[in-house]
């Protein structure tokens, strides 16, 4: 454990040392490179213990019971990481980045929220203040005002019918989901532009709708949004509430690799996905998680797939609102709890690593005797990919972007040189 | 009174304006609203649809042999939802219709509410069939009567009982835990308190209402025992099933301390005791307030409205009626015409109200899929947000006037939209609207830019 202490702290210093370098190399590729970002948000709150079990922690197996998950290689056993952790054996895709090291995986990480409701968590997971409902903007957004500006329209795309708090505010970004209706003649379009002159709102909505739409119809686009759209749909007819959900959540990842592709397109997607918040009969390496579990791993496989080359320059993040209880509870499942896991995955990602300054999970290590205890701030790590991924200066970090948050140093090094 | 009043209790109180019904409401749109309080709820009663008892008695023996079956290698995953579903749409469609036809709609407007209040999501097992019947049993019965009662009934219910994982919630010394510790079984006892918890957060005090994780804890405590009759034996078995039943081998025994009182063990009542004393707080009725001005005043209400409604609240001692009037009766509420951005299924149901649309068909709540809000499912026991950001985004904006012109394809040859637009909106009715819709190239898109127009949109 003392290792692992130190090989965090590693990590931390090396990273700042080169801080110099790594920015200047990430600016001068940046001309023939596009940093691509896509932040998935696991609503619900992931249980990490079970996503990334500790499986070398001499407590985890007492706390989980049979729903404890074992060492690689036993029946049921996880996916290799560092000896320590391992990766559940549904996550079977990110095994695979993990050893290509592409994959980053955080630990016992946490937003400043110390509560335990998932909708004050979320606000503050996308806020990026320490509290809750303290503004109506997100990080990303304000991050994507902050940095160099590019030449798309819009500097990000919210794969879903709204835009989530981590995406508005004050850059221009849009929102796309496939259509199952027809598309309007061109007649009626202009005169609802008419209509909209004087109502700021909904015409600058309707030019963000038709500007992701002439995206999503470009060429080279127009396979993958038109194609999906009616197999999923007679999927949808008789399909159960999980296999519908897995084929809508297929289509959104499709659909953002597609808008991510384009030269001229956004670099910054967003999509959420839900189901994780497992209070009862959450199960150990099969069950109810395992199979979400499953179908998310296999999404970022298709996202892989779908980006092609573009893959090279995408950083994903994977994250939650909070945590959950070490224990299992008395209905199989787990409650709410506050550190969790994290992923970071793409070819852009220094992988092959867990980023983690374990706590424990002895009783007097818990969190008030309960939680995972958090020794990583969100902040830092968003702060390092901001930084060395987008070129977000330090100070707007510090100043718009993550305001109060000065303790929480940038984790860098988290992406290739 | 201003000229936009009546549009306001029409289309923001209201669930849209049919022909005619600004005329009815005339000079006196308080009086309308008022009106409406009057006699008993709609409880939406309909011979063809099941009560939740029968739902669940049946889903739970279907589900005991698809076990079986499953054993014997049969593939039966889809046994379940094939049954659920036809309830699921009974239901969601019965309640459709009667938004579209009421009379009343302010007080299908608040059983909307207050079922979203109490949400439960059909993305869980089971709840597919019990969402609707638990709007009819839990919500309907109580939306004219006290809050008290309302709370007490949404979390008797079976439905919000599985949903938030109760059922099955073991006291750690209860009888069954300790039969389980003599038998040294492996099985972990102990509580879940994911219903405690949600009670608090967000049916009662609200977040930050000053409760702590030992209050929650030990509310979970108090309500383990608050299960379901199952057909099959031991401890966990037992009671009608389908219906709600204590389990005073799963109750924790004791006196407990939530939010600094002392509550004797009393079995069930004990719980009971816990949400009457919770119902009647101050954070409770400043957070139902604030809902509820939030859901008819604006986004972000003004704080003196919030103030009146929750002393309303307070005073009348959870009698909704009061609670409803002291809401009318803030000079706030009818001053700003267009203060709220609809959700989708505010932007359908006025659509069919106000062009008189018959709900049918084959898929006859395909609308809220394609719009963004499918009926019941939510996705959290948040039930869906309330303020303009959820809900106008590029992509559900070019949906709903995909939609507008598909259903203008479809009737606008039988609808007269200039004759409709002033009987809709009202003072509300732009020049521009009135314009664009007298000029349209044809009586569809007529229909189509009606619909479409920037104060449809809103309510």
């Amino acid at each position: 454990m003392a290792m692992r202490r130190r090989e965090f702290l590693n990590l931390a210093t090396l990273a700042t040392g080169g801080a110099l370098l790594t920015t200047r190399l990430a600016f001068a590729h940046d001309s023939e490179r596009r940093a691509r970002l896509v932040v998935v948000i696991l609503r619900g709150a992931l249980d990490g213990l079970t996503a990334v079990p500790p499986y070398g922690d001499r407590d985890y197996a007492a706390l989980r019971r049979d729903g404890a998950l074992h060492a690689p290689g036993e029946a049921g056993g996880v996916l290799p990481l560092d000896g320590f952790f391992g990766l559940h054996p549904s996550l079977s895709f990110l095994g695979q980045c993990y050893a290509a090291k592409e994959l980053t995986v955080l630990h016992a990480m946490a937003s400043p929220y110390r509560e335990r409701s998932h909708f004050d968590g979320q606000d503050v997971l996308e806020n990026g203040t320490p509290r809750a409902h303290a503004g109506q903007s997100g990080w990303l957004n304000r991050a994507l005002a902050a940095a160099p500006s590019s030449a798309a329209r819009e500097a990000g795309v919210a794969l879903g019918q709204n835009v989530p708090l981590l995406m508005r505010g004050p850059a221009p970004v849009t929102s796309w989901s496939p259509s199952r209706l027809a598309s309007l003649d061109e007649d009626t379009l202009a005169r609802i532009t008419d209509l909209y002159a004087r109502d700021s709102l909904l015409a600058t909505r309707l030019a963000d709708a038709l500007a992701a739409n002439s995206i999503a119809a470009q060429e080279d686009a127009a396979p993958i949004m038109t194609a999906t759209a009616p197999s999923a749909m007679a999927r949808a007819a008789d399909a159960s509430p999980a296999q519908a959900y897995n084929a809508r959540y297929v289509e959104v990842v499709r659909a953002a690799a597609g808008f991510l592709r384009q030269e001229q397109g956004p670099k910054v997607a967003v999509f959420d996905t839900t189901g994780w918040d497992t209070h009862a009969n959450e199960g150990g390496a099969q069950g109810q998680l395992a199979g979400r579990l499953a179908a998310l791993d296999k999404g970022l496989a298709v996202l892989r797939q779908e980006l092609g080359s573009s893959w090279s320059d995408t950083a994903v993040l994977l994250a939650t609102e909070f945590g959950r209880t070490a224990a299992i509870n008395g209905t199989r499942g787990t409650d709410h709890g506050t550190a969790a896991a994290a992923f970071l995955v793409g070819g852009a990602v220094a992988g092959g690593r867990v980023v983690a300054d374990w706590p424990g999970l002895s009783a007097r290590a818990l969190y008030q005797g309960r939680d995972l205890a958090p020794t990583l701030d969100l902040r830092s790590v968003l702060k390092g990919l901001l930084a060395d991924h987008l070129q977000v200066p330090a100070r707007a970090l510090e100043d718009t972007v993550f305001p109060d948050s000065a303790a929480a140093r940038p984790v860098r090094g988290l992406l290739r040189a | 009174v201003q000229p936009f009043a009546s549009a306001i209790a029409a289309n923001r109180f209201g669930l849209g304006a049919r022909p005619g019904e600004l005329t009815t409401i005339g000079s006196d749109p308080r009086g309308w609203l008022i009106a409406q309080l009057q006699g008993g709820p709609p409880l939406l009663s309909d011979a063809s649809l099941q009560n939740s008892v029968q739902v669940l008695a049946d889903a739970l023996q279907l589900r005991r042999e698809l076990q079986a079956a499953r054993k014997a290698g049969q593939d039966v995953q889809q046994k379940l939802p094939q049954f659920l579903k036809p309830i699921y749409v009974a239901e969601g469609t019965a309640r459709f219709a009667e938004a579209v036809a009421s009379g009343r709609p302010f007080i299908e407007r608040l059983t909307q509410f207050w079922a979203n209040h109490f949400a439960v999501s059909v993305d869980k097992q089971f709840l597919a069939g019990l969402a609707g019947s638990f709007e009819r049993e839990a919500i309907r019965p109580h939306v004219l009567g006290n809050f008290t009662e309302l709370l007490l009934a949404a979390e008797t219910h079976p439905a919000m009982l599985l949903y938030l994982d109760n059922h099955l919630s073991v006291g750690p010394h209860s009888l069954f835990a300790e039969r389980a510790q003599r038998r040294q079984s492996e099985r972990k006892i102990g509580i879940n308190e994911n219903l405690a918890r949600e009670i608090l957060e967000l049916h009662t005090l609200g977040v930050g209402g000053g409760y702590t994780q030992q209050d929650v804890t030990t509310f979970a405590e108090v309500l383990t025992g608050w299960s379901i009759g199952l057909d099959r034996g031991g401890l966990l078995g037992g009671g009608e099933p389908g219906r709600f039943v204590f389990r005073a081998a799963l109750h924790e025994p004791g006196t407990r301390v939530v939010l600094g009182k002392s509550y004797a063990d009393e079995g069930f009542q004990q719980g009971v005791a816990v949400l009457r004393d919770v119902a009647r707080t101050r954070a409770t009725a400043h957070f139902i307030a604030t809902k509820l001005s939030r859901h008819f005043v604006a986004d972000d209400p003004p704080p003196q409205v919030v103030q009146a409604v929750a002393a309303a609240f307070l005073a009348s001692h959870g009698d909704l009626p009061h609670v409803y009037r002291a809401l009318i009766d803030t000079r706030e509420a009818w001053e700003e015409p267009l203060a709220k951005y609809k959700t989708p299924a505010d932007y359908i149901i006025s659509s069919y109200r106000g062009l008189a649309v018959p709900v049918e068909g084959h898929a006859p709540l395909a609308p809220f899929e394609v719009l963004g809000q499918r009926t019941w499912q939510p996705g959290s026991p948040a039930g869906w947000p309330d303020r303009s950001p959820d809900w106008d985004g590029a992509s559900a904006l070019i949906k709903r006037i995909e939609w507008a012109d598909a259903v203008g394809a479809r009737l606008g040859s039988r609808r007269d939209a200039a004759e409709l637009a002033p009987q809709l909106l009202g003072a509300n009715l732009a020049d521009a609207t009135r314009t664009a819709v007298a000029r349209a190239a044809s009586a569809e898109q007529a229909v189509t830019l009606l619909l479409a127009a920037p104060e449809f949109m809103r309510r």
